[in-house]
């Protein structure tokens, strides 16, 4: 499935996940990371911590519908896997982001902003992993 | 106010991973598919973040506090062990196959669509049969960045 090659709004889109990034370090002093917000919305430290989490959630998940309601359309998903792999590759990812203490968000973004080598050799290592995971699924098994 | 503050975060996040693209499996399998249907989009959604969260940590990470916490939370740990690798490459993996990671499924799930449903269920499932066997094999809380 072609997708078409969206500089700008990939760019203006990175900018500002970079910038709620910056806002949540500014104001609560935590790092941005999907995997982490997520996983201590299941068991916060406080009723004080679960209620930010849950209220970033709620702000997230309100995205797409401000999304709408600026360009007049929710953002594409296009979803070309099966169901059965779709939730396979799924719980997989909730395994490897427990092991690895974060994702692209937290590793990607927020520690290689921080130029942590963790999160440099945990992003590098799940870029690499992905791209040949790819192609073995597209090009080797599906070829 | 942390909470209206929160929700407002949440929202630039959810704009944001919106308009990059991060949202869309078939964009994001297809950026790691260079043998492939490439699309470069996704080095521009890393560029702008990165740049972004570089510039404005050098500025917030001067003050002594966050605005409405008393410290800045940030992982102390500096070790590339067994653990940090081997989750990574699974979480690789996962990636790979479903196109989702956490940070572009969670705001998906305000489209309301199924399959955004069915990722966030068994990512959810994931992260707790992980948490089960850490418990398992080393009975000491686990650590999340």
């Amino acid at each position: 499935m072609e997708t078409e090659f969206t500089p700008i709004a990939s760019t203006v889109g990175g900018v500002l996940i970079g910038t709620a990034s910056v806002l949540l370090m500014l104001t609560l002093g935590r790092i941005m990371g999907a995997t982490g917000i997520l996983a201590g919305f299941f068991s916060p430290a406080s009723r004080d911590d679960w209620l930010w989490r849950a209220a970033i959630l709620a702000g997230m998940i309100t995205g797409p519908v401000v999304y709408l309601a600026l360009m007049g359309e929710m953002p594409a998903v296009q979803v070309p896997i099966s169901t059965p792999m779709l939730l396979i590759g799924g719980f997989i990812v909730g395994v490897g982001v427990t092991y690895g203490s974060g994702c692209t968000s937290g590793h990607g973004v927020c520690g290689m902003a921080r130029l942590s080598p963790r999160s440099i050799a945990a992003t590098a290592t799940f870029m690499v992993f992905t791209a040949v995971t790819v192609f073995v699924i597209r090009h080797v098994i599906g070829g | 106010m942390r909470i209206i503050i929160a929700y407002l975060v949440g929202i630039v996040f959810g704009v944001g991973i919106s308009l990059s693209g991060m949202a869309n499996p078939a964009k994001v399998i297809n950026f790691f598919d260079f043998a492939g249907t490439w699309d470069p989009s996704l080095i521009f959604v890393m560029g702008g973040a990165l740049v972004t969260t570089f510039i404005g940590y050098r500025f917030v990470l001067k003050r002594p506090m966050p605005v409405f916490d008393r410290k800045f939370l940030l992982p102390g740990s500096n070790a590339i062990d067994g653990k940090l690798l081997t989750g990574s490459a699974i979480f690789g993996v996962g990636w790979g196959i479903a196109g989702f990671c956490p940070g572009g499924a969670l705001p998906a799930l305000g489209t309301g669509r199924i399959e955004v449903i069915l990722f966030t269920a068994a990512l959810v499932a994931g992260i707790f049969a992980a948490r089960a066997l850490m418990h398992f094999r080393r009975p000491t809380a686990p650590t999340q960045a």
